[in-house]
Order: C-alpha cells, then sequence, then structure tokens
C-alpha cells in the first residue's frame, strides 16, 4: 500500500472534468481532498492524500499526466524559515497534525514537513513571518 | 555565607568566578542543597526574550544644512510617524508605531507587516531607512523640509529605552467567547480553542528574584545583545503584590524601565514581531545578572518550572472588560507540555516568549561574565516595594 500528497495542477480546459472520480473509481484510489483552490476560466490547484496500490498509483499518474493534470509534490508548499523563527512555539498550539512541533529538550521548533496539510492555521500564529504558503 | 557585589566582581577580574544559568541552579539546588549551592556560584543568569510592546528608540540627527528644527514639526521612519516634540534634533521612535496608510484593523485581521519594531530590526540589521521631516522655519532653524537616508551609525545617537519590559509573571490568556480574536497574547481560538503563555518560567529575570533584593535602579543587564541599565522601575510597576509562599507574586507586579546603546545592538537578540489583528511589537532578549549574595537569594533563583504558576484569564471578556478572573492556576511545567486542563478540558499550549533564546541571552551573558566581560553593579536604589540584600 503506497500513500501519496500530491499538488494536482488543472488548466482551464479541465475545470469540468470529473477527475478525482477517475482516480477513484478506475484506479481504486482513497482520496482524501486536503484543500483545493478552483476558479472560473483560471487554473485550479488540489492538494490530495492519495492512498492504494503502488501499481494502480503509478497507472493513475500516467493517467493524470496523459489527461494533462500537472503533478507536483506536496513538500514545497508551506515553507518553514528557521533564520526568521524564534522558536516561541506559539505555532504549535494551531498545527492539527503535529508537523510543528516543540523538541522537549532544545525547546526549538520542529517542523516535519511530511506531517504538514497546508491548512495555514500556524500563518496567523507566527508574528514573526517565519511560515509561508505557497498554494 | 555572604557576599558582597565587590567580592563578586574582584573574581571576575580575577578570571575565578563561578557563574551558572537559573536553569542550571535549580537542579544543583535539588541537588546538593541552597547552602552548597551558595557556596559554589557566585552569580546566576537568567534571560527572556519575547515582544515587549513599551519599547523604543531615542535618536538625535546630525544638523541638516540649513539647519532644522524637528521639534514641533512631523518626521516619519520609512513612513512610520516618530515624535518630534522634543529639541530640534531629538526624535522617538516607539515599535508599536505604524504608517498612516497602514489599514491598521479596517482589513480585520491586519497584517501589521511593517511598523517602529521593524524600522528598529532594519537598523540593527545594516540597513538605511529614508527620514522625513516637515516642519515650520525658524530665524535660527530656517529649512521646512529634510529628507534623508540614515544607517544606524550615521544617527548622532540611537538610545534604547523602554519605559516598560521584563513583566514579572504574565497572565496565561484563554478564549471563553464565540469567535476567534486577536490580542497581544496571539490568536485565540474560541470555546478555549488554546492557551497562550508569555515567560521564560525558570530562567525569567523578575522571576528569579522575586523580591527584588538584588536588581533595583542602577543594575547593569544585557539587552539586544550589550550592556544596558535598569533606570527606574518600570510603569505599572506594582510595588506590594499578593504573594504565595514562596515569594512569587500571585498576578503581573513588577516591571523595569531600562536603558541601553542601539548602536551596540545585535539582530540576534532584537526582531521585530507582526502580531495579526493586534500591532507589531519588538522582540527583546534581556538578561539579568543574579549576585548571590546569601542563601536567600540563591533558594529564590533556583525555582523551578514546576513551582512557578500563573493565572488563567480570559481574553474575550474578563481582560478588555477587567473583571477578575477566576480559571485558576497553571505551572510552567504543565504549560511546557503543550497541554493543559482548564474547566475540565484539555487545551493546546503555546508559547510567546522564546526558551531557547533565552536561553542563549543566559548563556551569553554567563559567558560574558566569565571572561571578565561584563561586571555586576551596585544599585543605587531599590525598586518600589523593595529591600535590597546586604551586599547590594
Amino acid at each position: 500500500m503506497a500513500i501519496k500528497k500530491v499538488v494536482l495542477n488543472f488548466p482551464p480546459r479541465l475545470i469540468q472534468e470529473p477527475v478525482t472520480y477517475h482516480l477513484v473509481r478506475d484506479y481504486d484510489l482513497q482520496v482524501n481532498i486536503m484543500r483545493a483552490l478552483v476558479r472560473p476560466r483560471e487554473k485550479g490547484r488540489m492538494v490530495l492524500e492519495l492512498t492504494g496500490s503502488q501499481a494502480n498509483m503509478d497507472k493513475a499518474f500516467e493517467y493524470l499526466d496523459q489527461v494533462g493534470v500537472q503533478v507536483d509534490a506536496l513538500v514545497q508548499e508551506l515553507r518553514y524559515n528557521p533564520d526568521l523563527c524564534v522558536h516561541c512555539t506559539a505555532c504549535t498550539a494551531f498545527c492539527p497534525t503535529g508537523a510543528l512541533s516543540v523538541d522537549p529538550d532544545s525547546r526549538k521548533i520542529v517542523f516535519d514537513a511530511s506531517h504538514c496539510i497546508l491548512c495555514e492555521s500556524c500563518i496567523p500564529a507566527c508574528a514573526y513571518r517565519a511560515i509561508e504558503c505557497q498554494f | 555565607m555572604t557576599r558582597t557585589i565587590e567580592e563578586i566582581n574582584a573574581k571576575i577580574k580575577a578570571g575565578k568566578v563561578v557563574v551558572a544559568t537559573a536553569e542550571e541552579v535549580v537542579g544543583l539546588v535539588r541537588e546538593k542543597g541552597v547552602k552548597a549551592a551558595t557556596q559554589a556560584v557566585d552569580v546566576v543568569t537568567t534571560g527572556t526574550f519575547g515582544p515587549m510592546c513599551s519599547s523604543g528608540v531615542y535618536f538625535n540627527i546630525r544638523q541638516s544644512t540649513p539647519k532644522i528644527k524637528c521639534g514641533g514639526g512631523k518626521v516619519a521612519f520609512n513612513g512610520v510617524p516618530a515624535y518630534a516634540g522634543w529639541a530640534a534634533a531629538d526624535l522617538l521612535l516607539g515599535c508599536t508605531a505604524v504608517s498612516e496608510e497602514d489599514p491598521r484593523n479596517a482589513v480585520y485581521p491586519g497584517l501589521f507587516s511593517y511598523g517602529g519594531a521593524h524600522v528598529i530590526q532594519d537598523l540593527v540589521q545594516g540597513k538605511v531607512v529614508k527620514l522625513t521631516a516637515s516642519t515650520y522655519g525658524t530665524d535660527c532653524y530656517p529649512r521646512k523640509e529634510y529628507s534623508v537616508e540614515l544607517g544606524l551609525q550615521d544617527f548622532a545617537s540611537a538610545v534604547m529605552f523602554n519605559p516598560r519590559n521584563c513583566y514579572q509573571l504574565y497572565n496565561v490568556a484563554v478564549n471563553l467567547g464565540k469567535r476567534t480574536i486577536y490580542t497581544y497574547m496571539g490568536v485565540l481560538k474560541p470555546g478555549l480553542g488554546n492557551a497562550n503563555f508569555a515567560t521564560a518560567g525558570a530562567l525569567s529575570p523578575l522571576l528569579k528574584d522575586p523580591t527584588l533584593r538584588t536588581v533595583g535602579i542602577g543594575t547593569r543587564i544585557f539587552i539586544g545583545g550589550t550592556e544596558g541599565y535598569v533606570v527606574w522601575p518600570g510603569t505599572q510597576h506594582v510595588a506590594e503584590p499578593q504573594r504565595l509562599a514562596n515569594g512569587l507574586p500571585q498576578s503581573p507586579s513588577a516591571t523595569l524601565a531600562v536603558i541601553g546603546d542601539l548602536k551596540q545592538m545585535s539582530p540576534q537578540y532584537l526582531r521585530a514581531a507582526s502580531i495579526v489583528g493586534y500591532g507589531t511589537s519588538l522582540a527583546i532578549g534581556i538578561g539579568i545578572p543574579i549576585p548571590v549574595l546569601d542563601e536567600q537569594v540563591m533558594a529564590h533563583a533556583a525555582i523551578g518550572d514546576g513551582e512557578i504558576t500563573f493565572p488563567i484569564v480570559d481574553y474575550a471578556e474578563a481582560y478588555p472588560l477587567g473583571r477578575p478572573g477566576g480559571l485558576g492556576r497553571v505551572s510552567m511545567t504543565e504549560l511546557l507540555s503543550g497541554h493543559i486542563e482548564v474547566d475540565g478540558k484539555k487545551v493546546a499550549t503555546g508559547c510567546l516568549t522564546s526558551r531557547a533564546k533565552a536561553r542563549e541571552v543566559a548563556a551569553e551573558l554567563k559567558s560574558r561574565i566569565q571572561n571578565g566581560g561584563f561586571t555586576l553593579s551596585r544599585p543605587v536604589a531599590p525598586l518600589p516595594g523593595a529591600e535590597l540584600a546586604q551586599g547590594c
């Protein structure tokens, strides 16, 4: 079983296409939509967590490639800048997944991008603008 | 045993002083007892690093030709208004000032991206800022408009002067209301969504000398990376707070007015903060050395996170309307664990003071004292409500 977090970028012509439906029905993937931003006549973006067999996942990516959906890895979407962070820890109470946490010994912030779901709750909590969302 | 500040300074000069941070003495006293720790350690260093809104800088600018009288006119740094109600070339910039064009909270919650704190940060980071002045002309100061780009070293003087820093004890802020609120204690989610606190706990300068026996007017301190001084009690200083059995106050009480040369400060210990929905503020690293003059000083300095407790206050109603809180107290240890219990509910905690940076401050002050670069000063007068220890 493979789990992948990806960002799908839809060109305007594909916004009417039921792409997620095909991922579920044709490739037997579990699709967890974490964020979506779709505006008529503009590019659409969607953050998904996909769960399924590796073979189906590979086929699904082929399908996405064929129809013209650009797939990006999620890692760069939320940027934590340790140079701007003062390690006050105000953000940690806002992070629902523990992607931002405090090391109990050093009392410093640890950011684990693999747990981030791009909810952006941390952004207003940071007075030093150390977290930036690219979505 | 007792010692005096003169004895400690002699040991600093001889390179024989023993210094420990306020966190280190907690374990030392637990292990060896107050008596042995008092004998072993000469100085305890404290530290804190967090937003302190009552902070600012006064500047003296070198005169233009022809001369200009800023006093009575209008001045701004990078568009952020400063105070020009003094003499011709003396200006005051507070860290919470924002430009007239800033939407503030008109677009709620406001972002407060640039304010007085950011001007101060820019200068300390070596950037130039644009000073604009417009005023009336006089026979001795004929110029009416002036605009110039200045770096920190271009000012004749740039002095940080903060009327209220280093609050002794602070509230733990929660929100009992029904909507998210944006406060100086950060973003507070409704229905006890989170709890924010602002203290360095076992490293916090005034918590480690709760009855102010070693800190007074004239105490030399570490501020923003350089030496500064306590010049006066801070505004809103509470001289006679109600105290718990361990000497700690029950609610926010002592404060300090402090001063230091901005030109000597470092960006490592000064950071501009943009508190969403509230305004700009300046996070400052401040450390105060505690001379171990007697066993009582050590006993107080060794108070641990578990023994320091804070009142929980509702910032939706109780705080803005000035009503008493009554949500109980929590210890620093509980706050640091990431969750506290309020009204039977598990509430996630976040801090506004950086314990990691507070450690950096206490460690830096420790090393400066050990290297002979920082000696202790005898306070010239106690703070209101305090009595200085013998040897001060």
